[in-house]
Parts: C-alpha cells; sequence; structure tokens
C-alpha cells in the first residue's frame, strides 16, 4: 500500500501561515525512504513547536538508528501552530511528518518523546489532527500504537489513556526490540488483533502497557493497589540502560534546519548520567549510572558532526559536563584541534567551581564567548545543604569573580525557588550573593561592564526522586519570593542595575506538578483542557492558568480531590505512588532516607568519588559505573579552513 | 578599557566572489534569515576560505542583497563573500552547491572586479513570473490593462509600524499576460523602489482595480534581478564582472 504524500494539498495552506519553513522539511541529513520498501513505519514527534523540537538529541538519536535499519523508516513530525491547524481542519488535511509529508494516521508507530509533561495537550492536538482516536481503548488494527518516551514517561498515568505504551530508559534499543515486535506481528497477519500486539509489546523490556494494569483507590483518595489484569506481563517494569555509549554514536548525522532553532549549535553528549545526588533532579536519578563516552569517542563525533552540519559551535552535552574524567584534557585538545577557524565550543549550565572557569577560558579560545552559566541552584547554603548542592557562599563569589577576572562580562546564576524546607530568608540570599558578585567583579575586572542575571524558577517535585514526597509550594509563595527578591535585587540601583533578574511566575509550576505527580485521573483534567482549546502550555501566550484550573476544579470533583491535593500536599512514607510499579532502579526505601536526610540537612557524596551508597539502580539492573580516564589522546586533524 | 581577543587579527580578504543561486519548490517558503543560515554553513561544510570581521564575534565576510520574499520562488538571489585565500569561482561555485539543500542551488560564480561598483547598485530591478492557476487569461489582461491606466493604485502594506499605503502601480515598469499549459501566467518588471513593490501588492493592486480574486494563491518567481536596461528589460548583474575578468590584461575597463 502506497502512502500519498499530503505536500501538495497543504502547500496551498503554507502560504497563509507564519515561518512556514518549519513544515517544508529538506533539513540538511533528513532522510526519506521509500514506503514500501520496509516492513515498519514510525512517525517520531516532539510534542512542541519545530523550533523546539528540531534540534532534541533523543529524537534525532532514534532517527537515526531506526532508518538504518533495512526494514524500518522514521520520519518526524512535530506540533502545529494554531494558525495551520485551523486550515488542516477547514481543507481536511492530517498531521503530517516533515520528510514527506505522509500522513501520521498510516504509521504503524508514533514515537512521541516527553521532555516535559507540558507537551500532553500537543498530543492530544495531534492525535485529532491526525484523525486517530484519542483514547487507546478506541484504536484498532489501522491506528498507530501510540508510545510515549523521554523522561516524563517515567510517570505516563496521567497520558495512560492516550498512550497505548511508555517506554522506561534509554532509547536506542528497545526502538528495535519494538520494531521487531511489531514487523513479526505484521509478518503473520496481525494474530490477535492491536490487544495482541500490545500484549506482545509489555513483555520487550523496558515497555509499559498501561491498559494491562488495573488501579484501585482507598476511600482518602489516595491509591490502594496496581494490579497486572494479565498474568502473562511483568509485574514491575523496568527502565532500559544503554551501557557503553561509544558503541552508540548518535547522531552522526546531525539534522540541520533551514528555520531557526532554538539551539544554533550541534551537540555532542559526553556521558549520560548523574551520580552529583541533587535531590530535586529527576534527570540525576532516572538516568543512573553514569556512562561516560571516551575522549577519542568524543573526537571523532565533534569531527564527523561538524562535517555533516556546518555549525560553528559544539555543545559537549551531560547532565554536569565538567564531572567528566577527562574534561581538562578534552577541552584542551579540542580547542587546539580547531584552533583558527572560529569554532566554539561550549558546556552548557556549568557547577558553581573554579575549574570551570578555566574550562570556559579553554573551551571559547577558538569562538565567541558570550556569557558563563553557574547553577547554584539554591540560595543559602541551608537550603542547598538540603538540596544536596554543596557549594559554599564564599567559593560561588570566588568563582564568578574569577570569571569576571578572565574577561567574561555576562554571568548568569540559575535558582529555584519553593524548594522543601524554604524560608523566604533562604531566597533573600539570592539577592545578598548577586550584590557580593557585582561588588567583588567590578573590583577584579576593573570595569563597571559587567553583569549579572539570575534566572529563578519554581520548583515542581518530580516523580524517582528524594523530593517525590513533598508538599510543592504553591503559586502564591512563589510569587511572593519572587517579588521580595526583585525588591532586594532593586535596592541600591546603583548595583541592582548591572543585576538582571528573569523569573516565571509560580502559576506554570502548580499545573506541571499536578501532571509530574498525577495519575490516571488527571488524564480527564488534560483531555478536558484540550477540548476547551489548551495546547502549546510551555508557551506563556499560549498557556492558561484559569482554563486549567477551572478544569482541574471540575474533572477532579468528582473523585473528591482538587489541584491542591496533587500539588501541595505532602505524601506519607507508605503512601502508594503512581508510579510505583515503574522501576527506574532506584530503592524506594533508599528514596525515602535521602528525603529525610534532606530534610535534616545532610548531605550525600557522589558514588564515582567516595563509593556506593546503594541508591539501588546498579544491582537492580544490572549495571555499572563507566567512567575513565582511558590514557588516550586526541590526534590532531588534518587542518582545514586555514 | 577596550578589550581584543589575543593573538593575531584575522587574514584579510584577498578576493570577492559574486554568487546568484536559486530558492526553488519547497524551500521558497525559506525567508532570507533561513537562507544566509543555511548559505553560512555550506560554505563551512564546502571549507571555504572566508575572512571573518576582527573583535570577539568574529563574522564572516557576506553581503545578502535584495532578498525575494518568503513564499516566493527565485532564479536570480545574489550575495558577495571575501575571501581569506584565493580560489578558483568555479570550485567554489560547484563546491557550495554540492553542499547546498536540493532548491538552493549554485548558479554562478564570478570574481568582483574593484573599481566596478558594488553589487547592490545594480540591484534595482525584478523580472517576475506569477501563476495564477484558476485565473482566466481574458479577465487577467482586462485586470492588467485598467491597472496600466491608473497614475496610482494605493494598497495597504504591513509594516514593522502598522499598516501604510504604498503605490503599486510606480515601480511596475511593464506587466504582460501568457498562458501557459492552461494557466495564465503574469509577467511583470518590477522596480525596487523604499516600500518594495512585491508580486502580493500588485495582486492586492488588480483586486482593488478590476475585481480580481484567484480561486488559487498565486506563485511567484523571480526570473530576473539587475539594473533596468533601455529596452525595459533587466541586465544581468554580473555582467560587468564577467566582462572584466575575461578582458586582456592592461586592457582599459569598459563602462
Amino acid at each position: 500500500m502506497t502512502v500519498e504524500s499530503l505536500y501538495p494539498r497543504l502547500e496551498p495552506l503554507l502560504a497563509q501561515v507564519q515561518k512556514p519553513i518549519q513544515y517544508v522539511g529538506g533539513e540538511l541529513n533528513a532522510q526519506v525512504k521509500p514506503w514500501d520498501d520496509v516492513a515498519v513505519h514510525w512517525a517520531l514527534m516532539y510534542p512542541d513547536a519545530y523550533e523546539v523540537g528540531l534540534p532534541n538529541q533523543g529524537l534525532m538519536i532514534l532517527y537515526e538508528v531506526l532508518n538504518e535499519r533495512p526494514d524500518a523508516l522514521a520520519e518526524r513530525t512535530y506540533a502545529v501552530w494554531p494558525d495551520l491547524a485551523g486550515l488542516m481542519r477547514e481543507h481536511g488535511v492530517g498531521q503530517f511528518t516533515v520528510d514527506a509529508h505522509r500522513p501520521v494516521r498510516e504509521f504503524d508507530l508514533l514515537g512521541v518523546s516527553f521532555a516535559t509533561e507540558l507537551g500532553y495537550t500537543n498530543l492530544l492536538e495531534a492525535l485529532d489532527l491526525a484523525g486517530v482516536p484519542l483514547h487507546a481503548v478506541d484504536r484498532d488494527e489501522s491506528h498507530p500504537v501510540v508510545v510515549a518516551g523521554g523522561h516524563a514517561a517515567f510517570n505516563p498515568e496521567p497520558v495512560s489513556d492516550f498512550v497505548d505504551c511508555a517506554v522506561l530508559g534509554d532509547g536506542e534499543q528497545v526502538v528495535g526490540d519494538i520494531t521487531d515486535v511489531v514487523a513479526a506481528w505484521k509478518e503473520q497477519g496481525r494474530p490477535g488483533g492491536r490487544v495482541e500486539l500490545l500484549a506482545r509489546l509489555s513483555r520487550v523490556d523496558g515497555v509499559y502497557v498501561p491498559r494491562f494494569y488495573a488501579v484501585s483507590y482507598a476511600a482518602d483518595g489516595t491509591i490502594a493497589e496496581v494490579r497486572r489484569t494479565r498474568d502473562d506481563v511483568p509485574a514491575r517494569v523496568g527502565k532500559r540502560t544503554v551501557m557503553d555509549l561509544d558503541e552508540w554514536p548518535y547522531p552522526k548525522q546531525p539534522l540541520v534546519p533551514l528555520a531557526e532553532s532554538v539551539h544554533e549549535r550541534m551537540s555532542v553528549e559526553i556521558f549520560r548520567g548523574c551520580t552529583r545526588g541533587c535531590r530535586f533532579c529527576q534527570a540525576g536519578m532516572i538516568t543512573r549510572p553514569v556512562r561516560e563516552r571516551t575522549i577519542t569517542g568524543i573526537g571523532s563525533m565533534v569531527d564527523a558532526g561538524l562535517k555533516a552540519t556546518g555549525y560553528e559551535e559544539v555543545g559537549l552535552l551531560s547532565l554536569s559536563s565538567a564531572d567528566h574524567s577527562e574534561i581538562g584534557q578534552l577541552a584542551k585538545e579540542l580547542a587546539d584541534r580547531y584552533e583558527g577557524t572560529n569554532t566554539g565550543l561550549s558546556l552548557p549550565s556549568t557547577r558553581v567551581d573554579a575549574f570551570n572557569v578555566t574550562l570556559a577560558n579553554e573551551l571559547s579560545r577558538n569562538g565567541r564567548r558570550s556569557g558563563l552559566t553557574f547553577a547554584p541552584e539554591g540560595g543559602s547554603e541551608r537550603i542547598r545543604r538540603v538540596i544536596n548542592k554543596t557549594v559554599s557562599k564564599e567559593d560561588l563569589v570566588r568563582t564568578v569573580t574569577t570569571a569576571y577576572a578572565n574577561g567574561w562580562r555576562q554571568v548568569k546564576l540559575y535558582f529555584m525557588c519553593g524548594l522543601p524546607t524554604e524560608t523566604d530568608e533562604d531566597v533573600l540570599e539570592i539577592a545578598e550573593l548577586a550584590v557580593e558578585v557585582i561588588r567583588a567583579g567590578r573590583e577584579a575586572s576593573g570595569t563597571k561592564d559587567i553583569r549579572c542575571t539570575v534566572s529563578i524558577g519554581g520548583f515542581v517535585p518530580k516523580p524517582h526522586t528524594p523530593f517525590q514526597w513533598a508538599a510543592q509550594a504553591s503559586a502564591e509563595t512563589i510569587d511572593h519570593r519572587l517579588r521580595i527578591l526583585r525588591e532586594a535585587i532593586n535596592a541600591d540601583r546603583r548595583i541592582g542595575r548591572s543585576i538582571g533578574l528573569r523569573y516565571h511566575d509560580g502559576k506554570p509550576g502548580v499545573i506541571e506538578g499536578l501532571l509530574s505527580r498525577g495519575d490516571r485521573r488527571v488524564g480527564r483534567v488534560i483531555e478536558r483542557v484540550w477540548r476547551d482549546g489548551g495546547h502549546f502550555d510551555g508557551w506563556s501566550e499560549h498557556f492558561s492558568y484559569d482554563r486549567w484550573q477551572t478544569a482541574a476544579a471540575e474533572e477532579l470533583a468528582a473523585f473528591g480531590l482538587d489541584l491542591a491535593w496533587y500539588t501541595t500536599r505532602e505524601r506519607t512514607e507508605h503512601e502508594v505512588l503512581p508510579w510505583d510499579h515503574l522501576d527506574s532502579g532506584l530503592d524506594k526505601e533508599w528514596l525515602w532516607d535521602d528525603w529525610q536526610d534532606a530534610i535534616s540537612e545532610d548531605e550525600v557524596g557522589d558514588c564515582r568519588w567516595t563509593g556506593c551508597y546503594d541508591c539501588g539502580v546498579c544491582p537492580t539492573m544490572g549495571t555499572d559505573i563507566q567512567i575513565g580516564p582511558t590514557g588516550r589522546s586526541l590526534l590532531p586533524l588534518t587542518p582545514v579552513n586555514r | 578599557m577596550a578589550r581584543t581577543p589575543d593573538g593575531p587579527p584575522p587574514p584579510p580578504t584577498v578576493q570577492k566572489l559574486r554568487l546568484r543561486y536559486t530558492k526553488r519548490g519547497p524551500l521558497r517558503f525559506a525567508s532570507h534569515r533561513d537562507l544566509a543560515r543555511a548559505l553560512e554553513r555550506a560554505l563551512r561544510r564546502a571549507q571555504v576560505p572566508m575572512a571573518f570581521s576582527a573583535g570577539f564575534s568574529p563574522h564572516p565576510k557576506i553581503s545578502y542583497m535584495g532578498a525575494a520574499p518568503t513564499g516566493t520562488a527565485s532564479e536570480a538571489e545574489y550575495f558577495e563573500i571575501g575571501l581569506s585565500a584565493r580560489r578558483d569561482p568555479e570550485q567554489v561555485r560547484a563546491a557550495l552547491d554540492a553542499s547546498l539543500p536540493p532548491g538552493i542551488d549554485v548558479l554562478e560564480c564570478v570574481e568582483a572586479v574593484e573599481g566596478n561598483g558594488s553589487l547592490a547598485d545594480r540591484l534595482d530591478a525584478t523580472r517576475w513570473r506569477i501563476d495564477l492557476p484558476g485565473v482566466d487569461a481574458d479577465e487577467l489582461s482586462a485586470a492588467v490593462q485598467t491597472f496600466l491606466a491608473h497614475e496610482v493604485v494605493l494598497v495597504a502594506k504591513r509594516t514593522k509600524n502598522g499598516t501604510k499605503d504604498v503605490d503599486a502601480r510606480a515601480a511596475v515598469v511593464s506587466a504582460a499576460v501568457s498562458v501557459e499549459a492552461g494557466c495564465a501566467i503574469l509577467l511583470l518588471v518590477v522596480r525596487q523602489l523604499t516600500p518594495t513593490v512585491r508580486p502580493d501588492d500588485v495582486m492586492a493592486a488588480l483586486a482593488a482595480v478590476a475585481d480580481l480574486h484567484p480561486p488559487l494563491p498565486a506563485r511567484a518567481v523571480r526570473e530576473a534581478q539587475g539594473r533596468l536596461d533601455d529596452s525595459g528589460d533587466v541586465a544581468d548583474p554580473l555582467g560587468p564582472d564577467r566582462v572584466a575578468s575575461s578582458r586582456c590584461q592592461g586592457e582599459p575597463a569598459q563602462v
């Protein structure tokens, strides 16, 4: 069965919309394979605008891994802006892929990567535009299997009505396993229909099929039990972990869009996982253990990627890039290699220590020296002990001052507000810190031409972290603390004018909190919001708190629950959490102990250097830390562009 | 205290090349900024030895000019680059063309000759071809005659500072109608004034004076861009450079 391109019908509509280039595809390194040459067709969706979704590493990796298989093809699709969505409905054009403009409806699988829960309404919009029934139970064999992945998939319960499966953990290998299952089922003539396919998928390691698990609730609204409804599905679903990243050097051919995107650079992931143990950080908890790419593996990915893309900046990506065991040597040798080529290297969001300034100096040798970013996260030393991100005030000021003294003019500091046990005083210390940083920085650099930007957002407790039991701060609390912080920063104009404050109000965080720690009952709220016109919830101009609040009040009332129950309520030790049957490898008792340690301001070390503290991941998952140093070094390349 | 980067200043420009390229097919939806990004990245992939500006934010020496509007195709877009090492223009053309996505095709590359005037000065008019599927050719001809008979036709144009009335008539040097494969085609020669009169402005003018409303979106292609010659057509803007570089050494330049 050949599938027709929707492009001829789409093209006349594109003349009438904003930024039409985002819908035409044709990116450098994009691939289009003949439909009939392969058994299994994947549509991969990033549920946000093209400019946000295109640079997403996860999607790019899976796109390449799948297209390398002779029996599969993968195409990409993104959230369509309302102007085009309206025209598509009017003219009967369905959700399409940007590669060959094939209708999403015709694919075997629709993989959706949820980096954040705020993409949920965009999934519903895409399903509706595609002509795929919103509810998984209403789909038949002709509809794509909707598979959720990404960090938010570690609690897919709020979207369990809408997805057929959720995949936990690294995607590189599991997409192959899923492809094998679908190919075999189609080859055999689709025995047992969609239910049999889902049953087979549920036996793939890392794949969770919500419909095979029943949830019952206690009188107080908490979950009484999550029970599997078939014997042949696992009682608990564990995450997937890719070991030896050098074996998976993806993306090899990063996509380069014509349209502007949020990351105008290519990225190389230098390691995966983090064991710093920051208690707020879901990514650091669910991606354990640390697996480093070797210095030579990174070197060849940077080289191949630059040749394939023509980008002038390379981001060395990970959760805490300065922690790579060979980072110093890597920075120096990469900078040597690209000397004189106007190629910039960058480390996104670094930890606060002086070594990072040295690194940043090295990395910016050949490219543009923009700003430096540090993430102390907590305003006071006390709160930094609570979140286990310990750095003294003196070290912080010294590090930032060193940056100014080294010619950096712009330093950005990331903080969170609304952390467990936080008081107004903890937040006000951010202002003191910023003032001190500017005073010391002016002195060290000999100029008043320096700036410090304080970027602060409300903390949202996430599943599979020690803070999963915590009461989220209310929007009022967040907004109050942001207001007193702003007043404190502006108290002395002579200093305050060198300090920028960037913040988001507390309301979107409350909704993110509802979706993060929600259970299956929250699905009704999501559906209601979408039906009332909600989508692009990550965009302040589209997000409507009122719409969410109304939908939550009305839909949750049937269960005797409300928004506060899901967000500002502290959970007790033995409460069944909606994601307890989904296994990130972390031992729940260890998480609870770490939560208690947080409250008593006790810190925990990093298992890479201080020994194992039994978080549970390695023994449960059969994995181990993979770090260097390897003792190898980068060979110089033949010079180009001299 | 002015800061300067460590190390020697970047190598100077030793050669200027002028290039003509297209935007075809779906890439007509690319904006001038999208094209600039694509060209800069392709220059890096093709390892063209670009000259860079000095300072902490070095930029490659590229000048873009007269970009066709988003949504219109073009056979005649131009830009100029400065190189830090001399290269054969034809080799640069081929390497750059191979590095660009299909639809952005580099058709010509010539060396700029000093003292021959700037390329931007030679781009003062465009020949447009506008395909109007579903429009009756006779009706179109009548509308064009009505339009040409007017001295001034004001159309509302959206600008950065709100809506502004622009005279769509004054910029139009000539307008003719033909038919190809059953589709009515409007051929225009338009002066590039400020503010620019674009194909959609002329279509708005036809709607205003003759109530012409195409049932399907018009498809415009910039077929040529250059100096308006005496015959009312558009001259090849790279002509002077081509002539200059092909003449014998010591021969005086023609103007």
